[in-house]
């Protein structure tokens, strides 16, 4: 199934409005959708039977950078019975304050995003509206601040140990 | 509006501090030889139930991710190898693929190169799945095979050794070709390697497979159903002892596999259900027996088709410095454990990426831990545990 075929099912099943942006370019052509609708793509892309996407291979929290000023999520997705893959993005603005970007977690729809998505939080420091557990997996849980963002700062001290 | 950052970790000490009277704490790790490595799993029990299972991970965090962000492509190759531990050329494998498919050199790649890559992610596969059956093995009470499974593994150490010049990190495949060609002589070794090593594999059988102990203690236990399995993200011999012919050295098609013979073992069942932790062990197995059958072919290669020439340069393809224009790609490959995954976001015109994320197999086949072992004996979940066949340097990254 090609890309087309996927946006033409998203925009029949759901709206014109989901699909915010193409990606056609690259090496692997990804589909970017409106944060808010992701779960209901995925929902979709996960039961449609002309898709099947059950496989959640990765979802990855990326910081673009601060003159951007925006974080993403990118979902790939295979599909075992076709033996497809898919990418999907979501774009999220933030402005680096105390609020964390917000973006509705599709645990629900893949078990393995629970995992993933804890991660993304933990360094990337992405919140994930709707998880049932999102604490910091691979950092203790009293770590200060998010390592994978561009503009992070690595502290001095950890309980009293210097860490420089 | 407000999100609280916070709350999930207050739910769970508050779950911890309000537990009912007949319940149970239990540490299990993080230095406990049946974890594998530095996993610390917390169990709430009742008597000998287990009614839950709350992982904690990170022990072994070393910051892949925030490295490969400061240093070029070629210096990450090191940093991979540390990642599936037990498994370093399929993990170097993997990431210098994806590198060479941005940079369109992956069709230019001679075959002697991709055969020798083959052949060295294939001894790394049979080494790593002896690790899983021999520490399977003592897991649940049979010393032998794990003496076994490390004598035999030592040889291949050997020969990889001899081939890169380390025992176990070897920086061996490099982005456009390889560190250096195999040794003069090393195809004979594997030979006589795979002759002698035939044989110990029925030993192996026959003290495992059919051996009753290790049956009850496996058969039945931990059924892990083909869509929770999918669900849960598992990938490799996890997925396919649930029945599932995954394999993506087959449905990728990469490097020379499609050129190779073998089959893709799945689990049938055959002491009890599709699934349990005996499917998981025998999916193992049978791919060493497949791994070997690869090997033979590629020293068959290697040693006519693709033969060693004084003038063949393993390094002739390797670029001066990577450049790349701004793109993004995921790429996976089959390691032993599953699907292994680099998700790379490059810079224009740099030869540094801007994040590299990557997907390890054991991060996704433990998290289906607490879902396998809800209501099982703590016995019980040490079999399950050991039959996920984690390695905690993937796990934690």
């Amino acid at each position: 199934m090609l890309i087309e075929d996927v946006r033409n099912l998203i925009c029949e099943h759901i709206g014109d409005d989901v699909i915010v942006a193409e990606e056609l370019l690259g090496l692997q052509p990804a589909l970017v959708i409106k944060t808010n609708m992701i779960r209901e793509v995925c929902f979709l892309l996960r039961d449609h039977e002309q898709t099947w996407f059950d496989f959640l291979s990765c979802l990855s929290g990326v910081d673009n950078g601060i003159q951007a000023g925006t974080f993403a999520v990118v979902y790939h997705l295979a599909s075992i019975p076709y033996k497809t893959q898919l990418t999907l993005k979501v774009v999220v603005p933030n402005d680096r304050g105390t609020t964390l970007p917000v973006v509705p977690s599709v645990g629900t729809i893949w078990k393995t995003a629970e995992w993933h998505e804890r991660e993304a939080f933990d360094l990337v420091g992405i919140f994930f509206d709707g998880h049932p557990d999102l604490r910091r997996i691979l950092l203790p849980d009293d770590w200060e601040g998010y390592p994978l963002r561009k503009d992070y700062q690595e502290a001095e001290m950890y309980h009293g140990i210097s860490i420089q | 509006m407000i999100f609280p950052v916070n709350a999930a970790l207050e739910r769970y000490r508050e779950r911890m501090d309000s537990l009912e009277p007949e319940e149970m704490v239990i540490n299990l790790g993080p230095q406990h030889p049946s974890t594998h490595g530095v996993l610390r799993l917390e169990l709430i029990t009742d008597g000998e139930i287990v009614k839950e299972v709350i992982p904690h991970m990170g022990y072994l965090h070393r910051c892949f991710e925030k490295h490969a962000e400061s240093m070029n492509y070629g210096k990450t190759i090191p940093f991979t190898d540390r990642m599936d531990y037990l498994a370093s050329m399929n993990n170097s494998h993997g990431f210098v693929m994806g590198v060479e498919r941005m940079l369109g050199l992956d069709q230019k790649i001679p075959k002697r190169i991709e055969y020798i890559r083959v052949l060295v992610c294939e001894l790394n596969r049979i080494a790593s799945h002896l690790i899983a059956i021999g520490t399977y093995g003592i897991d649940i009470g049979a010393f032998t095979p794990f003496m076994w499974c490390f004598r035999d593994r030592e040889h291949i150490m050997n020969m990889l050794e001899w081939a890169s010049g380390s025992r176990m990190l070897y920086n061996y495949i490099w982005i456009g070709g390889l560190f250096y060609d195999l040794p003069i002589g090393f195809e004979d070794r594997c030979g006589e390697f795979i002759t002698y090593f035939k044989p110990k594999l029925k030993e192996l059988e026959a003290l495992l497979t059919k051996n009753q102990i290790f049956i009850s203690r496996t058969a039945n236990i931990g059924v892990l159903p083909a869509d929770v399995a999918i669900n849960y993200g598992c990938s490799g011999p996890m997925l396919r002892a649930s029945g599932i012919k995954w394999d993506l050295r087959r449905v990728d098609n990469y490097s020379v596999y499609p050129e190779i013979e073998f089959d893709i073992p799945t689990g049938k069942g055959e002491m009890g259900h599709i699934g349990d932790c005996w499917d998981r062990y025998k999916v193992r197995a049978d791919e060493v027996a497949e791994s070997v059958r690869i090997i033979e072919q590629c020293l068959t290669k290697l040693t006519h088709e693709h033969k060693r020439t004084p003038e063949f340069d393993p390094r002739a393809l390797v670029p001066k410095k990577v450049n790349l224009k701004a793109q993004d790609y995921y790429v996976r490959a089959e390691n032993p454990k599953g699907e292994l995954g680099f998700y790379f976001i490059t810079q224009e015109k740099s030869d540094i990426p801007k994040r590299v994320k990557s997907r390890g197999p054991s991060f996704n086949n433990l998290s289906v831990i607490s879902e396998l072992s809800k209501g099982v004996l703590i016995s019980d979940l040490i079999a399950i545990l050991g039959s996920i066949d984690i390695v905690l340097g993937e796990v934690d990254r």
